[in-house]
């Protein structure tokens, strides 16, 4: 039990560390999807000794919203938007890759930091819901397409989910259910804001909005 | 000193060109074509070592001396290798650094022959090579130094003896990205397809092959023998952590590493069939996403 819940963080550390180094936004968003599905299943693995229908609900939410939804609007989005289909980074694939790969070491060092917690959850849990965080973050300032910054604002919230998981016990599957809910909304006008932009500017280059006057 | 030490390096100076052969054999077959034998690089080496070599007059002694100095380099790594938990004929804590710059200096040799020809495609096909594999270079020696801290052993004998499958189930995650790394540096180093072909024929776009355009006879062969052992020595690498079978036992170990080094061929061949060579831009990607998968294999055997 606790090795497969283990091999299925690194993975989520590894598809986050893929989402630094992809340029087709096609790959990006399949990716996360991928990511959402096993963020489905780390939650039966990090709480395995309490199944409950809760969680069970939470887990089949995250799988169908996270793994099935978001990717689909989010494609839908690209394709109606017509835009150029790569990622169009401020920082290169390259430098990226290597600040992806940094951000594991030092979301250990901040997990680390930390008040030690249940000893029964996984050593990795803490670290790598900081690293997804980090590169969450790091996705949202470093790339220039609406898009991929609603892509970091996914990996983000994923982040957070596994360290609410994680941590706080049993009153988080409401909250947790509300959070999904609330990223399902963003995603969604987010997707109709795309969509708006790029029928009013023939783009969705975000850093070209900065300079629209009144 | 062990006698059973002497059965790898045996089967590495034998085999290595066999290797070569079977990755021909399976792109032929993936390709519909029946393809040449597999001992078809014995009979090349036999023929080259057969001629004589010419040297254009703008060469130096430099040009001479680097094929049989690339080969003698690639031929003491041999020695550092170990078989299943049969220890190498050398080892002393360290040797992966050895070994690592036993291949840089392999390496630095058939880059200055290739530049000592004033040729320009051969300086065009050095730069890359050397580009190249100085990201090659950190990524293996990550990948050595995550393997090192797993086993706690600083020897290449200590560290495969100690990849058993015990280790297999502690640290799975960890080892499967080493391997991942290392599959991106036995590719590069060997110039095999994402990043180089070795069947083209194009000056402009080749690598290993162009640096060698000037050899000829038994130096060309010294530098296909050579090229053929390196393969040998990174595959191995490779497939000691593929194969976790540790029975003490040599005479079970071989045949199982014989068996993963056939699939490592049979596996690079079909590699090469399906994939395209990734354009000169994107190939420092592929080696910094290994040496990502390195780092992260390292940080977590470190944690």
């Amino acid at each position: 039990m606790a090795a497969w819940t283990d091999l299925l963080l690194i993975l989520i550390a590894l598809t986050n560390l893929a989402m630094t180094g992809l340029s087709s936004l096609g790959t990006c968003i399949r990716v996360m999807a991928i990511q959402g599905v096993m963020l489905g299943f780390v939650t039966i693995g990090v709480r395995h000794d309490a199944v409950s229908a809760h969680i069970l609900i939470l887990v089949v939410g995250v799988i169908v919203i996270k793994g099935l939804v978001f990717p689909r609007l989010l494609l839908r989005g690209v394709r109606e938007a017509n835009v150029r289909r790569e990622v169009e980074p401020f920082i290169g694939f390259t430098m990226s890759l290597l600040i992806g790969t940094l951000g594991l070491p030092a979301a250990i060092w901040l997990g680390s930091r930390l008040p030690a917690i249940d000893p029964t959850v996984s050593p990795l849990v803490v670290p790598v819901a900081f690293h997804a965080i980090l590169i969450g973050l790091f996705l949202i300032v470093s790339r220039k397409k609406a898009v991929t910054q609603v892509l970091g604002y996914l990996g983000l919230e994923n982040g957070i989910y596994i360290f609410g998981i994680a941590l706080v016990k049993e009153a988080t599957i409401l909250i947790d259910l509300g959070v999904l809910l609330d990223i399902f909304v963003a995603v969604f006008v987010m997707g109709i804001a795309i969509f708006h932009i790029s029928r009013e500017f023939d783009h969705i280059d975000t850093d070209r909005l900065s300079t629209l006057k009144e | 000193m062990d006698l059973a030490s002497v059965i790898h390096p045996l089967l590495a100076l034998t085999l290595a060109p066999l290797m070569l052969g079977v990755i021909n054999r399976v792109k032929a077959c993936v390709a519909g074509r029946s393809g040449p034998s597999v001992f078809q690089t014995y009979r090349d080496l036999r023929k080259l070592l057969a001629k004589g070599a010419v040297y254009s007059k703008t060469t130096t002694w430099v040009f001479r001396a680097a094929p049989p100095v690339t080969l003698a380099a690639i031929l003491v790594t041999v020695l550092l290798l170990p078989l299943g938990s049969t220890a190498a004929l050398v080892a002393f804590p360290g040797d992966l650094v050895l070994l690592a710059y036993l291949l840089g200096l392999a390496r630095f040799f058939i880059v200055i022959g290739a530049l000592d020809t004033g040729s320009s495609f051969e300086g065009m096909g050095a730069s890359r090579e050397v580009q190249f594999s100085a990201l090659a270079e950190p990524v293996l020696l990550l990948a050595l130094a995550a393997l090192a801290r797993e086993t706690g052993s600083a020897s290449l004998s200590e560290i495969y003896a100690g990849i058993t499958a015990t280790v297999w189930a502690q640290a799975g995650a960890s080892l499967a990205m080493v391997i991942a790394a290392l599959l991106a540096v036995f590719l590069a180093e060997n110039a095999r397809i994402p990043v180089d072909d070795p069947n083209t024929h194009l000056e402009l776009t080749m690598i290993h092959e162009v640096m060698v355009l000037d050899n000829s006879g038994p130096d060309l062969a010294f530098i296909v023998y050579g090229a053929s052992v390196k393969l040998w020595v990174l595959g191995s690498l490779l497939v000691g952590l593929m194969t976790p079978v540790r029975s003490e036992h040599v005479w079970l170990d071989t045949p199982v590493f014989l068996l993963g080094m056939f699939i490592l061929a049979v596996l690079t061949g079909i590699i090469e069939s399906t994939m395209a060579r990734l354009r000169l831009l994107r190939v420092p990607q592929m080696l910094v996403g290994g040496g990502a998968l390195a780092v992260f294999a390292l940080v977590l055997v470190l944690r």
